[in-house]
């Protein structure tokens, strides 16, 4: 909303600097986004009067323009077709900074010899000055404009550009602001009058007006003018109207802009003589019921569109744009005149199926007043008598279906202290409400009966009340306090800390944390996601391919990370995410769990002096992956496992306490190719966090025993096929051995094929006395044998 | 005797002292205090004097010998540490050369900004919750004061899910914004209350600069009995200070949110130019931080709560533009391009 600080004077005054104004606006949640001042840079240009304009003697289309600018009289040559004696025009002495009419930048106006005749300044157009588009002649300014003075000081002008919140319709009228300015400065509120005389023939003779689906539309006014004179409007209504960002087209339909700029309520101005049966229907439209409206777009009408119609077609897309026949034209004569209220929810649906949205929708979408039709009503036709030499019909239509009653508020004092905390006394309210255009008045000496006015929809309960006295005397005037209501008892949050001490562990083993979309696509899905786990939710109105499904899996984003990042490194990468997966549930929400991944390849350690490290491989990533666990006392067993997504030897199932949390892999090459990952191999893992949860205990402290421990090296050969890790898990478990390490792994030369060789160093301890070597030999060769006859290993010599 | 133990005393301690080889200690302490050295065949010799110079020439012997030993002890550690020092001296490393490196991992700037902030309002009593990214409409608007059909609604473009209820509506959608957090929180506990709810949002919106379609809020909800706006100022400003530092200015203005009233918008002076006005802060010198405000009654009493006896206030803020704020970071799709060389940086 563009706010002329010169047109807003006319309802209220203040001498409020305008950064001033600005910033009170904005404290009072009247934002204003950016202040334009017009005419800043008219150095050098002031108001002057033609006295007269001969020809050019070397030129056809030039003429010499004499101009009197009150203390001396100046010739110029000027080719602006326009241009005649008489006029009151700007007049750019030599050293004005003006637009160049044909590229847009400014330059100094420097004297010139045109076709022989010297020329010391230019009578200018609405372009050159900055104003407008306009190029076809100069501006012509009023015939009171005062001669001599700066141009400045006669049409310079302030503009605030106000972000207005939905909730103040209001403030989308000049009105509504000055009653805002009006709270700040204490001064009143002029509002227009509004007389006018009618004739004799009573409009419900001519028009009738039938709403249909009252639900959405609540009222609806009109006035019937005829003998309508068309022609421009006058300039301070055409400078207001391009201040305000409007482009002046002609007097009526200038005057439905004015002043839906100044109450903030939309109005139409039908032709008159167009409206087939002197009706006006307001309903539903039909299903695909064709209308063309003004934008020139043929449009097909649903149910659920509003529409005005005549008593055959269409005429408007009610409360957002008139319908192109019904149109103001140069020689419109009779206008039948809308002012009408409609149900914001239908402007606001029509508005975005249709696909079109205007400053009468704007306004309408956010819900008006009925009370503010007629006001808007009356204004318009008063302009239309005093600028158009109108001729209203007698009375005005008036179908009121929708009538609502404002409610008078109830503000208790206590409920003032109770939510700002301050105190607010009767008298200091009272007086900021009726500044604001409130009614209100003491029903007893505690209490404050407050019944909004029509233009502030917004006001609805005594919290609206009280935001309205914060608001105005400031929030930056109540205290700064700490709440001492008593601390809520809080419940343990078990996975928010989870997650915390998860992310911390990565960090520390350096992998760094990424953040990726949990939307993408359908391809990607296809190409990684486990297959069984989560169906996939679709977003009905994805911005693309790319983002259309809530992501099953984390290992797509991952991968795509990988590849992103590979030549960003000199050595290895290794990233992680704590992210959501998604999976579609019955007529309920989708469930959604929290998932650890991580993805590592490349060189182990980064590039140094100290030689090459080795490459990042399966192990790794189960080597980290035990860490984390195993920082929740957590052991976990892995089973090789298929997945199509991951190297079909080196994927693994990671179990706990029987239940799958996991999986553990290299990624299959052909998928990294996909990726177009160069690195090879790339370890990956996930975690299903939560799964893991119930297993995290703290482990009970166990004293550290004085008796020695006695280290045994075991070698022996099992088939190739045998899992080391049951080997480990029996030794493990065998009385008397608290510690085994697999320390060597070997097949090959002197190794029977089919077999390995594995070597692994057990530590012996009792804790409560010293065991003798005689006991460790005994239960070593039970191990052993219990080892031969389990898997068939053979003692290695 | 006394005379020959001087002699052996003096001539000893005068080889040792030339020593200076390991093995030719070992040669010394032989030709000196071995069987057959000449400390030992002296005091041999003891036995055979008379009785009355036996006890003198015996203390007298043994004496020496001890200062022979104790000598020999001295001089091999002094000559140990010669032998050693001088292998340190040729053992010499360039100490300029990097060390073995370690790989760097760091959190993601966003997360780190969460847990700052977050941790903030833990010290003040509030706890962390999470809550779902897909809502039903109810919690995600309705409840929250917005039915359908509000002209507030277009404050956040929705992503629905493709599923229509029985009666042919889309109930579905990807949360806009933290807010149904505070409805669920309220729904399952009686107040006090006092929560702070991080989480990821999601807003069908063009991606640039400023906006991502995907981002991270952080949801603040206090309710008792006797919280005032002045609360909600107090706590909030303790908040901003923490966080943006002592010095900063901040501002408290009306704003609006269909779910609070009074609304608040918290702005801190813009550390760029202090306050001048710049490019940060387009000029207005202020930075907004978050949109907060005293719930509405009607979200209150939606819940279960009476808004007669109970009050309080709820905030909403991006971290990922206070991280942006904070370290000058002008993009924020840099938070999800995952380029490493940005990560790293924090």
């Amino acid at each position: 909303m563009r706010v002329s600080l010169k047109w807003l004077k006319e309802y209220v005054d203040f001498d409020l600097a305008a950064e001033d104004l600005a910033h009170r606006l904005t404290m009072a949640g009247i934002e204003v986004g950016s202040i334009e001042q017009i005419g800043q840079d008219w150095e050098n240009v002031y108001v002057g009067h033609v006295t007269s304009v001969d020809t050019h003697p070397n030129a056809d289309r030039l003429r010499l323009a004499t101009v009197d600018l009150g203390e001396e009289k100046i010739t110029v040559v000027c080719g602006a077709p326009n241009i005649a004696p008489k006029q009151n025009i700007a007049f750019a002495k030599i050293g004005a900074l003006l637009t160049d009419s044909d590229t847009g930048e400014k330059s100094r106006l420097k004297a010139a010899r045109i076709r022989g005749i010297q020329s010391e300044g230019m009578v200018c157009s609405e372009r050159e000055l900055g104003l407008g588009e306009d190029h076809s002649g100069i501006l012509v300014l009023p015939e009171d404009a005062p001669i001599g003075i700066p141009l400045e000081t006669y049409m310079g002008d302030i503009i605030l550009d106000l972000d207005v919140t939905p909730n103040r319709p209001d403030c989308f009228g000049m009105l509504g602001i000055a009653w805002e300015v009006a709270a700040i400065t204490g001064n009143p509120v002029n509002v227009p009058k509004n007389a006018f005389a009618e004739t004799d023939t009573p409009i419900s003779k001519r028009v009738s007006v039938d709403i249909m689906d009252p639900d959405l539309c609540l009222r609806y006014t009109a006035t019937l003018i005829d003998d309508l004179k068309i022609g421009p409007s006058p300039v301070w209504m055409q400078q207001r109207l391009i201040a305000a960002g409007f482009r002046p087209i002609n007097n009526l339909v200038d005057i439905t802009n004015y002043v839906m700029m100044e109450y903030g309520q939309p109005l139409h101005a039908f032709d008159f003589s167009t409206l087939t049966g002197g009706k006006v229907i307001v309903r539903r439209g039909k299903t695909n019921e064709p209308m063309t409206t003004l934008d020139g777009e043929e449009r097909t009408l649903s149910t659920d569109d509003l529409i005005i119609a005549d008593a055959e077609h269409p005429v408007g897309l009610a409360g957002i744009i008139g319908g192109g026949p019904s149109e103001v034209t140069e020689t419109t004569t009779s206008v039948l005149l809308e002012s009408a209220t409609f149900a914001h929810t239908a402007i606001r649906r029509t508005s975005s199926m249709q696909r079109v949205r205007t400053e009468a929708s704007l306004r309408f979408e956010k819900g008006l007043n009925p009370e503010l039709s007629i006001q808007a009503l009356r204004r318009a036709t008063e302009l239309f008598v005093n600028l158009a030499d109108g001729k209203p019909a007698k009375g005005y239509i008036d179908e009121y279906p929708g009538m609502v009653t404002i409610e008078p508020i109830q503000l208790g004092k206590n409920h003032i202290k109770r939510v700002l905390g301050i105190e607010i006394s009767i008298e200091e309210a009272l007086s900021i409400f009726t500044r604001l255009g409130l009614q209100a008045s003491t029903t007893n000496p505690e209490t404050i009966e407050v019944k909004p006015p029509f233009w502030r929809s917004d006001l609805a309960i005594p919290e609206d009340l009280i935001e309205e006295l914060a608001r105005t005397i400031g929030y930056d005037v109540i205290p700064i306090t700490l709440p001492i209501s008593p601390f809520p008892s809080h419940e343990p949050d078990p996975m928010g800390d989870l997650k915390n001490q998860i992310r911390h562990l990565m960090i520390g083993a350096g992998l760094q944390e990424i953040i990726t979309y949990s939307l993408v696509s359908e391809e990607m899905l296809n190409l990684t996601a486990p297959e069984n786990l989560f169906t996939p939710v679709r977003i009905w109105n994805p911005q693309s391919e790319e983002q259309e499904y809530l992501r099953t899996t984390l290992r797509a984003n991952l991968l795509k990370t990988f590849s992103l990042n590979q030549r960003n490194v000199e050595s290895g990468l290794k990233l992680f995410e704590i992210g959501r997966i998604y999976g579609k549930r019955d007529n309920e929400l989708p469930e959604e769990r929290e998932i650890l991944a991580a993805i590592l390849g490349g060189q182990r350690s980064e590039l140094s002096w100290q030689g090459e490290d080795r490459d990042i491989d399966f192990f790794d990533a189960k080597g980290l992956l035990e860490h984390i666990l195993g920082h929740f006392n957590i052991v976990a067993t892995f089973e090789a496992a298929q997945d199509p997504v991951f190297h079909p030897g080196r994927s693994a199932v990671i179990i706990v306490e029987n239940t799958p949390v996991g999986h553990l892999a290299e990624m299959h090459p052909n998928l990294n190719k996909k990726f177009e990952i160069d690195t090879e191999p790339v370890a990956y893992f996930e975690l299903d966090i939560e799964a893991i949860l119930p297993h995290i205990h703290d482990g009970n402290y166990q004293p550290a025993t004085r008796f020695p421990a006695v280290v045994r090296d075991l070698s022996f050969i099992v088939d190739t096929e045998t899992p080391s890790g049951s080997i480990h898990e029996m030794i493990r478990t065998f009385p008397s051995v608290v510690s085994v390490v697999l320390f060597d792994i070997y097949s090959g030369d002197q190794i029977p094929s089919g077999k390995k060789s594995c070597a692994f160093r057990v530590m012996y301890q009792n804790p409560t006395r010293t065991l003798t070597d005689d006991e460790v030999d005994i239960a070593q060769r039970q191990l052993l044998e219990k080892l031969q006859r389990e898997i068939g290993a053979t003692l290695r010599d | 005797m006394q005379e020959q133990l001087d002699d052996i005393r003096r001539k000893a301690l005068d080889e040792l002292a030339q020593i200076s080889n390991v093995g030719d200690l070992d040669e010394w302490r032989v030709n000196h205090l071995g069987r057959n050295g000449s400390l030992t065949t002296v005091l041999r010799q003891v036995g055979s004097l008379a009785p009355d110079e036996r006890k003198e020439a015996g203390a007298n012997g043994n004496k020496t010998k001890t200062l022979l030993e104790t000598s020999l002890e001295k001089r091999t550690e002094e000559i140990t540490n010669l032998v050693l020092e001088e292998k340190l001296k040729n053992d010499r490393i360039d100490v300029t050369l990097p060390g073995t490196p370690l790989m760097q991992g760091r959190m993601h700037p966003t997360m780190q900004t969460i847990q700052e902030i977050t941790n903030a309002f833990v010290a003040m009593g509030f706890q962390i919750l999470e809550g779902p990214e897909v809502e039903w409409d109810y919690y995600n608007f309705e409840a929250l004061n917005i039915p359908p059909g509000h002209p507030a609604r277009d404050m956040w473009n929705t992503f629905w899910v493709d599923y229509e209820d029985k009666d042919g509506n889309r109930p579905m959608l990807l949360r806009t914004h933290t807010s149904p957090m505070q409805v669920r929180t309220m729904e399952n506990r009686e107040p006090p209350v006092r929560v702070v709810i991080p989480g990821r949002c999601y807003r069908y919106e063009a991606t640039d600069a400023t906006h991502e379609s995907s981002f991270f809020q952080i949801e603040g909800l206090t309710v008792g009995e006797g919280i005032t706006f002045a609360d909600l100022k107090g706590t909030l400003y303790e908040f901003a200070r923490r966080i943006f530092g002592m010095d900063r200015q901040i501002r408290f203005r009306c704003d609006y949110f269909p779910f609070v009233e009074p609304g608040v918008d918290m702005s801190i002076d813009c550390f760029n130019c202090q306050g001048k006005g710049c490019r940060v802060c387009s000029s207005t010198g202020w930075i907004e931080i978050m949109g907060a405000g005293m719930v509405h009654p009607e979200v209150l009493r939606r819940v279960g709560y009476d808004p007669e006896k109970y009050t309080g206030f709820a905030f909403g803020m991006g971290p990922e533009r206070i991280a942006m704020l904070r370290h000058g970071i002008e993009d924020i799709r840099l938070f999800y391009s995952n380029d490493i060389r940005f990560l790293q940086q924090f």
